[in-house]
Parts: C-alpha cells; sequence; structure tokens
C-alpha cells in the first residue's frame, strides 16, 4: 500500500516541502523550536507553584572547583589521589589473586602430566595459555577494580564535566574539545576503555584525534612497569620516607610528558591529516549530586572491569601459548626468542635498549601487564613467564645486563609513547569501523616512541652521558 | 501494522522479545538520573550492547510486575529528537518505528522547561507516554514546588514523581505501566500548537501528506513538521520501515535513504 | 549577521549579569544545539562564570548551567538587562 506510492510520489512529497520552507525564509525550522519552548514555558508557568532554585550547593562548590586558584591544583591532587589508591591497593589483592591462580596452575599442571599428556601441549596449554591469563588477570583485575569505580564516583558526583570546563581552553588551543580530558582520565584506568570513552566527543574528527592519543596516558598496566623502573634507577639511594615523595615525583613528571605529547601530536593532527578547526563545545554543568555508593561500584564492574578484562583476556590467551614456543623452541642451541633478540639487538641498541627488552615489548602487545614477566623470563633463561620477588633481585638482574640510567629513561619513555596493547587496537577498529586509522593508531605511538628514545639515546652519547 | 512486521523492526533495532513482553522505551534528557530509573526498575537483568550498526550505547533489562513482563529500553539521553545528531536519531527512529508500547520520558524536577522539550516532542509522536518526573528530593532541596496533578492535566498522559535514587515512585510508575499496557488507562496527549505562519504552513503540506496514507502509523502533522524542518530523509525512512518484508529490505532502503 | 540595534555578543556578557537573546547568527549543528537548550530569541541567560584560564565561559539558562567557548558565544546577540 505505502510501497505503491513510489518514488515519484515521495520526490514530488519532498519538492513541495522544499518550495513550501523556502517560502517561508527557510525559517519554519527555528519558528518550530520557538514554539515548543513556548508550549514548555506555558506550562512551566502553570505547575510551577514555588522556584527559589539557586542550586547554593552547587554554586558554592564550583566557586573553588573552577576557580583560577584552586580549578588546576584540586584537579591534580584528585588525580594524584586516585592514582595512589589503585596502586597501592591493589597490591594485595593481586598478590592474593595470583597466589591463587598460579596455585591453580600447579593443580592443573599435575593433571596434566597424570593424565600423561604430551610435555609440548601441556607447555602450550598450561605454561604458556593458562600462566599469561593467569598474569593478565591478576595483575589487571585488582587496580581496575580499584580505578573504575573511583572514576564513575566522580562521573556520579558531576565533577568530570567541570575537569571538561577547566581544560577545554588549552585543548582548544590543539583544535580539539575539553571532552578529551575526560577521555584521558578515563586512559589512566585502561586505554581501550579511554577509547570507547571517546564517544562523548561530538565531532568526528576530534573524536578521532582523541582516539588516535588516548594511548599517550599511561594505563594500569603500565604503571607498574613506570612505578618499579622508577624505584630502582630513579631513587634507589634515598632514604626510604623520601622514596615515596621521589617516585611519586618521577611517576607526575611521566604523565606530564604524556600529557605534552597528547596536546603536540594532537595539535600536529589538527594541522595535518585531520585538518580542521575548533568545533564548538556546548557543556552541561549539571548539579552536584550525592553518589549512590553501591550502584556505582557494580556499575562499573560490570561495565567497565569485566568489559575490558574480557577483552585482555581474549588476546592473552592465544599470546600466552606463541610465547611459550617462541621461548622453548629451539633452533640449534639457541631459542627462537634469543635468536629474535639477537637479531633485533643492534636496532635496539641505538635507541638504547637491548634485543630482549624490545622483543619484551613486542610479545607484550596482547597486554602490557606481561612486558616485564617476558622480560625477566628471557633475561634468566627460564622457559615461562615470572616476576622476582623483590625490587633488589630485580635491580641485580637489569645491572647484570648491562642497564644503565639512560636505559631505564628510555624503557620508561618506551613503556609510556610505545604501541597501543591489543586490547585497545581491536577497540579503535570497533569504535572508528576503519583499518586504516586503526593502522594509525599503532603507527603514530610507535613513530614517537622510536624517535623520542633515539633522539635522547643518542644525544646523551654524543655528549658522553652515558 | 500486523504482529510480524511489528517484530521485524524491532528485531532491527536490536531488541529480540519474547511475545508476551511489552518494548518500554526510555527517552529523556542527559543528567536526569534516567539510567537511575532503568537500573532501579531492571536490576541485575540487563544487557548492554551498542545499536546495531552504530557506536552508541544500547541497554536493554527486563522487569515484570503483575504477571506481566516488560523489556525496558534506554534510548541515549538527548536534548531533543530532531535528529540532529545520531543519538537523537536513534531515539527518534526507535519510538516512531520500532513502536515501543509505552515511552516513558524521565524529567528533571528542578528544570522542567527544558525538560518539557523532549516531553512534547515525544507526545507528538506517540500518544503513550508516561511522563516521570524525577530527582523530586532535589528539587524539594532546592525548594521548588511542583504541581504534577497539574501537569498531568496540562500533558494529558500519566505523570509520576520519582526519587530514583531513594527508591521513591517507582511502583507507582510500574503500577502505572501495568494500567498502561493492560488498555486501562487513556491517553490524550496535550498536542503543541505553533504559531499562526507555521500552522498555515503545515495546512498547506499536509494533503499532499494524507495521500501517502499512512496516518494508522505516524502524525501526519508531525510528518509534515518535520519535512517543513529540511528533514529529506525522513520520508525514505518512513517507507522503508512501514514497507519492509525481509531485514534485507530495510537495510536496503535505510541505505538508500542515507 | 544582521545588525539588531541595541544588541550585543553574549561572549561580552560580564560576570553576574543578564541578558535576553537577541538574534542567533551560529549554524548548522550548533545553532541547532543551541536551540533545543532553550537558548532562543527572548529567552533570559545569566553570565555566571568563566573557566580558570578565561574561557569557556558558563552561563544560566532555564535552570541548567551550559558553558560555551568565546568563539560562539561571540555570534550570539542578546540585549543586556
Amino acid at each position: 500500500m505505502i510501497r505503491s506510492t513510489g518514488d515519484a510520489f515521495l520526490h514530488e512529497l519532498n519538492k513541495d516541502a522544499e518550495t513550501l520552507r523556502l517560502s517561508y525564509g527557510n525559517s519554519l525550522g527555528d519558528k518550530i523550536i520557538a514554539d515548543i519552548y513556548k508550549n514548555a514555558e506555558q506550562i512551566t508557568k502553570n505547575v510551577i507553584l514555588i522556584d527559589n532554585n539557586k542550586k547554593n550547593w552547587t554554586l558554592k562548590l564550583d566557586n573553588y572547583l573552577t576557580s583560577k586558584v584552586f580549578g588546576y591544583p584540586f584537579m591534580l591532587l584528585v588525580l594524584g589521589i586516585i592514582l595512589w589508591i589503585t596502586i597501592s591497593g591493589a597490591n594485595i589483592p593481586s598478590d592474593i589473586l595470583a597466589s591463587a591462580l598460579f596455585g591453580l596452575q600447579e593443580v592443573v599442571s599435575r593433571g596434566f602430566l597424570s593424565l600423561g599428556a604430551p610435555a609440548w601441549l601441556h607447555g602450550v596449554l598450561v605454561l604458556g595459555v593458562f600462566n599469561s591469563v593467569a598474569w593478565v588477570v591478576s595483575v589487571m583485575l585488582p587496580p581496575m577494580a580499584i580505578f573504575f569505580p573511583l572514576f564513575t564516583l566522580l562521573e556520579d558526583l558531576g565533577y568530570l564535566p567541570r575537569v571538561a570546563f577547566n581544560l577545554d581552553n588549552l585543548f582548544k588551543k590543539a583544535k580539539t574539545c575539553g571532552k578529551q580530558s575526560l577521555t584521558m582520565c578515563m586512559g589512566f584506568g585502561c586505554n581501550a576503555a579511554g577509547v570507547v570513552a571517546c564517544r562523548i566527543i561530538d565531532s568526528p574528527r576530534e573524536r578521532l584525534i582523541a582516539i588516535l592519543t588516548n594511548n599517550f596516558v599511561p594505563c594500569n598496566g603500565r604503571f607498574p612497569i613506570l612505578i618499579a623502573i622508577g624505584t630502582i634507577f630513579g631513587v634507589g639511594a634515598l632514604a626510604s620516607q623520601l622514596q615515596a615523595l621521589a617516585v611519586t615525583g618521577i611517576i607526575t613528571g611521566v604523565i606530564m610528558i604524556g600529557v605534552f605529547v597528547t596536546f603536540a601530536v594532537s595539535w600536529f593532527l589538527s594541522r595535518s591529516v585531520l585538518k580542521g578547526e575548533a568545533s564548538s563545545m556546548v557543556l552541561e554543568l549539571p548539579p552536584y549530586r550525592r553518589p549512590k555508593i553501591v550502584s556505582v561500584v557494580y556499575r562499573s564492574i560490570i561495565d567497565r572491569t569485566i568489559f575490558v578484562l574480557k577483552r585482555a583476556v581474549i588476546v592473552a590467551a592465544p599470546a600466552g601459548g606463541i610465547i611459550w614456543i617462541v621461548a622453548n623452541t629451539y633452533i640449534g642451541e639457541i631459542s627462537i626468542l634469543n635468536h629474535l633478540a639477537g637479531w633485533l639487538n643492534p636496532f635496539a641498541q641505538t635507541i638504547g635498549m637491548d634485543g630482549y627488552i624490545l622483543l619484551a615489548f613486542i610479545l607484550g602487545l596482547p597486554a602490557n601487564e606481561i612486558v616485564f614477566p617476558i622480560l625477566i623470563m628471557s633475561y634468566i633463561s627460564s622457559g615461562t613467564m615470572i616476576e622476582l620477588e623483590s625490587l633488589a633481585e630485580l635491580q641485580m638482574l637489569f645491572i647484570n645486563h648491562g642497564w644503565t640510567w639512560l636505559t631505564a629513561a628510555n624503557v620508561m619513555l618506551f613503556t609510556l609513547l610505545h604501541w597501543p596493547c591489543g586490547t585497545t587496537l581491536i577497540t579503535t577498529r570497533k569504535e572508528t569501523g576503519s583499518k586504516k586509522w586503526t593502522l594509525a593508531a599503532f603507527i603514530i605511538p610507535t613513530t614517537v616512541a622510536f624517535t623520542v628514545c633515539f633522539i635522547l639515546t643518542q644525544t646523551v652519547r654524543l655528549l658522553g652521558l652515558a | 501494522m500486523n504482529v510480524g512486521h511489528k517484530k521485524l523492526l524491532r528485531e532491527h533495532f536490536g531488541i529480540k522479545a519474547k511475545s508476551d513482553q511489552y518494548i518500554i522505551a526510555l527517552a529523556g534528557n542527559p543528567n536526569v538520573g534516567k539510567s537511575t530509573v532503568f537500573n532501579a526498575l531492571t536490576g541485575l537483568r540487563q544487557h548492554t550492547g551498542n545499536w546495531p550498526g552504530k557506536t552508541v550505547d544500547n541497554a536493554q533489562g527486563s522487569f515484570s510486575y503483575q504477571n506481566i513482563d516488560f523489556l525496558m529500553v534506554d534510548l541515549p539521553g538527548t536534548y531533543s529528537i530532531l535528529t540532529n545528531t545520531v543519538e537523537e536519531e536513534i531515539a527518534r527512529d526507535f519510538i516512531c518505528f520500532a513502536i515501543p508500547d509505552v515511552t516513558i520520558v524521565v524529567l528533571d524536577a528542578t528544570s522542567l522547561e527544558r525538560n518539557l522539550n523532549i516531553a512534547l516532542q515525544v507526545m507528538e509522536i506517540t500518544p503513550k507516554v508516561i511522563v516521570c518526573v524525577n530527582l523530586m528530593d532535589e528539587a524539594q532541596k532546592n525548594r521548588i514546588v511542583l504541581d504534577l496533578p497539574g501537569l498531568e492535566k496540562e500533558l494529558g498522559v500519566p505523570v509520576i514523581g520519582t526519587s530514583a535514587r531513594q527508591g521513591i515512585g517507582l511502583d507507582k510508575l510500574k503500577e502505572v505501566l501495568y494500567l498502561a499496557v493492560k488498555e486501562q488507562m487513556s491517553f490524550h496527549p496535550r498536542q503543541l500548537q505553533y504559531s499562526q505562519e507555521v500552522e498555515k504552513a503545515i495546512e498547506q503540506l499536509l494533503p499532499k501528506i494524507e495521500q501517502f496514507g499512512l496516518s494508522e502509523y505516524l502524525n501526519p502533522r508531525w510528518l509534515a513538521l518535520r519535512l517543513l524542518d529540511s528533514d529529506q530523509m525522513l520520508t525514505r525512512k518512513v517507507c522503508a520501515y512501514l514497507s519492509a518484508n525481509s531485514e534485507g529490505d530495510i537495510y536496503k532502503e535505510v541505505s538508500m535513504a542515507l | 549577521m544582521s545588525f539588531v540595534p541595541n544588541a550585543m555578543p553574549l561572549s561580552q556578557l560580564s560576570i553576574g549579569s543578564s541578558c535576553t537573546i537577541a538574534e542567533i547568527g551560529l549554524n548548522g549543528l550548533l545553532r541547532r544545539r543551541i536551540q533545543d537548550l532553550g537558548i532562543i530569541p527572548g529567552t533570559t541567560v545569566e553570565c555566571l562564570r568563566r573557566g580558570p584560564s578565561g574561557d569557556p565561559t558558563a552561563y544560566v539558562v532555564r535552570g541548567t548551567t551550559i558553558a560555551l567557548r568565546k568563539e560562539d558565544a561571540h555570534l550570539i546577540n542578546v540585549f543586556p538587562i
């Protein structure tokens, strides 16, 4: 019945409407909206009996939270507190989870052996797949289960729009949007979640820039690397009270470099491949509200933590198998892993690292959490991923393998700037719907990381400082 | 519209409802506690994902009341549904073409005027609207007093005051929802009054639209308004959705419209 | 933008003062966005505060707070009250 009306009729109808619209000076759209609001005004006038609406509480808070003096320091303080709670709070549950999961691995291992499974099958499935999943879960789950609820709490309070309000001017200079700051905050928890959060940015150009640069914010998976190396090489000699302070300083510095690179790359993209002017920004600053803790925790764990963990496990499981094969298959006297590291070494040296480190980053593509275990595994020529008991042991291991402060600096920079993890790349693919932009999301950080490390290394060597 | 067609359209929007489940759409501005209402009603029985083919969050959840099963669909939070953004388009298309059994519009009691904007727009598309005035506790704190029975009279649809965070008013909401799907409640949504110029333009376009023969599904006045507001895609979309015999048809027609 | 006598850009409104909207000189999506928020000719708008670095500016419109950038507010003409 409707189909029979046909295209010709549709065309005619559209044309009639067009003629009519133009005959009214193309202003009917404006009038329609204004009229709807007139109706709303009329109704409101009739049903609001008393209105002393001042939202006092919100006004007073904003006098501080968005002020010239307190606006920025308060933001940094909040970020610092959240990261501190996340990092220090995650240690114990991480240890518990690790010992539980690796205990389970023992059991599964014995099961395999008692069934007479071939050694390679046991290796790939238990020492490879199971081991890497156990790593990812035990290192990733606790910080995310702490970070995301805290972040959602801020969201529920209504503080996040204020962050965008405070920072918009900076982002405008890079021709992007203040809401990018929120996607960056989310990136501290997990870059994959940060990439999804870019949905809040309206302009497709600015959203793409936010997606492509999200990786320059170090996620939970990369913080442990930064902290360990920062502690070992940055502050080893200091008294223990000063150590915590100094590590905090180093980490803050690293984050600042990441933020700077984010602005620089955003600025560059806005003037090259993603050319365009800053589009407008309309940002609502809703009143502050007391959050509902239980529902915040529940929602953030279901919506964000489990979501990210699921994707990470899917990527880490097959990777674990491959890593085991690489570490345990020998060509001649040497394992494939050693062959690869040796082959990468000359190149890695130019950026102040060694073949094992670069290989660990490459094999750690599925999840940043396994970069360190892979590195330790290769340094002590073990066949499976492990972690050392203490930082002192780690320090000895690194120094024995020729690490200097320059190596440490390069590894930290590379950790901050290198390619996104597999989970983030898959998420980027899903969000942009484009292979080209996913490739860009890989190539841009990779180029930045190599360039920065190369320049630093060559400069330092030229000056004879290391 | 026959049952099969309705099911097809709903499936196009990613809705897989059991045959005895009523579909409830949840619309409203951002920051009005829409998801609090959604969470409070559906609890753990939720499914989150994306809208088909879009990178926009979609949440569905089920609940039952008096042995009636409901499937609630949380539409993107928007200030309007005049389809300027993908989110608005999803919300509008869902209400228009997935034909929810009831649409709940959540309003913020502390900024009624702006929130009524979207409520009035929804009421122009579908008569079965329940207005949920949320954040009544905030309004009280800010010393705002609303005449909800008066609002109900003004709007011609049921109006329920809630404080979803405290769980207040949700039982009443469910009860009204029940009465609505059981056809035990009447809906006479207030029709928007436009200025003379707009009314005149509508009148000029209406005869043509009535030849279309779809007043059974869509309010012709509303369609006229959208055309006058330069929504060129809409007529094609209308045809695509209402005449499609299969999922493939919809995709073909809708993509032609874009 | 056409000239409206006695009007000035919204961006020049000082903090704490109010105005009514005269004309919206924005185009495209932003024009619609602004209108959807109820910023239409005749609406009263109060300038609430500026961001810590002087931009954007928060305005109170119909009981809600909306932040706009200077560039965008510049294209909205208002009558100061």
